[in-house]
């Protein structure tokens, strides 16, 4: 039999607080780089001044130990676990929403989760529950991902099950469609993930790993390579701009991921993020 | 009242708000807000505007400007959180019993609705937009944070805010001037067909 490994769920927990809190204080290096360089870009003597806040919003939130933004999300949680690994302790979910719990409290997060979305939206107080999305990989380590998502920029997301003939042109359509019908709302410039394939759920998830992917790393697939530089410089011509107060800098990136579909079918979604891609990875 | 700062282009308006004082407001404008205003989003719109028609006010809205805002906890030494603007156009369905009790001015991000536009115009009202994801930024542009009304709502109570030098822009103004129709088409390329 393999070797074991034996991991208490109370070191989740402590990694979830902490992630949750430096996530939400500092930018990650590759979206830093990617204003400076949008800044360098822009022409628009308003969206030059829009990118220099937020440039600036950063030093600030890192002095002043204020979050960079009041929309300090939805906590969305990935757990990748080896699996030579044995959890011991409390239940896996149980710990990483107890680590939400604690870091949201100790950070002076704001809460912001509805208990009954179509009932009397009560908040519940503690941002939980987080949404967790576990995945079993060789190996006996546990890598957890934290993906802050604020409201604006998840309630302009889009998923569809395309038809096969729709092609990447149907494909480049429904982006930015979305996109469009965003307009200034998601903060721009923005990053898009999309996620091609799989089912209308597998498609989702996809989208939603698409924004983990670092700005600054190609895509090893050329053929998504393209369709992400195409999208990008469409997107960049829609004149909205930082802040959507105009200008040439809409989108810092767009990232694509695919998966084999049905023969029936093309599933796609887009799940936009504000220029304040929160994300922060730990390895245990 | 409003003053300009000729050097800057920037104009310096303080609240409650006049008439005076909107109508000079043009869109593009550069602005910087000083003075008292009230918050309310999601929840608290919606109860604000129930319990306006019901004509159970619990703030009086004469003259004042409604910012779309539900902040971060303070953390000690501060006065409020993060405090960066939310997304106005959920909060279009609110604006008519606002506009109706002697709101003058909406401060959020995003657009509004054409419909809402309308409403503003009609009402001798203005939008403001404030840069949305800066919210440690703009906290320093608030000097005193009180709970208003409904503080069981948590971040979604009603906050009385003193701004000092909030920095903004005009997005709708009252001669039904819009920021983004205006602005978009300098920037872009290829226009995408009218929708």
């Amino acid at each position: 039999m393999a070797k074991t490994r034996e991991l208490a769920t109370s070191l989740i927990s402590e990694a979830v607080s902490r992630l949750v809190q430096e996530a939400n204080f500092a930018l990650p290096d590759d979206v830093i780089d990617a204003l400076t360089r949008a800044l360098e870009r822009e022409e628009s003597p308003r969206g030059r001044e829009v990118l220099q806040m937020m440039l600036d919003n950063n030093g600030v939130a890192a002095n002043d130990s204020i979050p960079l933004c009041q929309d300090t999300g939805l906590a969305v949680v990935f757990v990748e676990i080896g699996q030579a690994l044995i959890l011991s302790g409390q239940d896996l979910n149980d710990a990483i929403d107890a680590g939400v719990r604690t870091g949201y409290r100790t950070g002076y997060l704001r809460k912001s989760v509805a208990a009954d979305p179509t009932g009397d939206r009560v908040n519940t107080g503690d941002n939980t529950p987080a949404v967790i999305h576990t995945e079993v990989v060789p190996g006996d380590k546990l890598k957890i991902t934290v993906f802050i998502k604020g409201g604006g920029s998840e309630s302009v997301g889009a998923a569809k099950v395309l038809q096969p003939a729709a092609g990447v042109s149907g494909i480049k359509q429904f982006v930015l469609d979305a996109v469009r019908a965003a307009g200034p709302n998601p903060c721009p410039p923005l990053v898009i993930g999309v996620g091609i394939g799989g089912t209308l759920d597998a498609a989702g998830l996809l989208a939603k790993r698409a924004l983990l992917q670092p700005l600054n790393v190609t895509n090893p697939n050329a053929k998504l390579d393209r369709l992400e530089q195409q999208l990008k410089s469409e997107i960049n011509e829609s004149g909205v701009g930082p802040a959507g107060w105009g200008g040439r800098v809409t989108c810092l990136g767009v990232r694509v991921l695919e998966r084999p579909s049905h023969i029936a079918t093309l599933p796609i979604a887009v799940d936009i993020s504000c220029y304040c891609l929160r994300r922060k990875s730990v390895t245990i | 009242m409003k003053t300009q700062d000729q050097a800057q282009d920037i104009n310096y308006i303080t609240t409650p708000l006049t008439p005076e004082t909107i109508a000079e407001l043009r869109v593009g404008d550069a602005i910087r807000i000083s003075g008292p205003v009230y918050t309310a989003r999601d929840a608290s719109a919606k109860r604000l505007a129930a319990d306006l028609s019901s004509g159970q006010a619990p703030i009086d809205l004469e003259g004042q400007l409604i910012f779309y805002m539900g902040p971060t906890p303070a953390p000690p030494g501060h006065v409020i959180g993060a405090a960066g603007p939310t997304t106005s156009g959920r909060m279009d369905a609110y604006v008519p019993d606002m506009l109706s009790h002697g709101v003058m001015a909406f401060l959020g991000k995003g657009r509004r609705s054409a419909e809402t536009r309308h409403v503003m115009q009609a009402n001798s009202a203005v939008y403001l937009a404030a840069v949305g994801g800066v919210g440690a930024l703009l906290s320093r542009h608030i000097g005193e944070a009180t709970v208003a009304a409904y503080p069981d709502l948590g971040p979604e109570a009603i906050f009385r805010l003193v701004l000092d030098d909030f920095p903004a822009i005009v997005a709708d103004d009252i001669y039904g001037g819009d920021l983004f129709e205006q602005e978009w088409p300098k920037w872009t390329s290829s226009p995408p067909a009218a929708s």
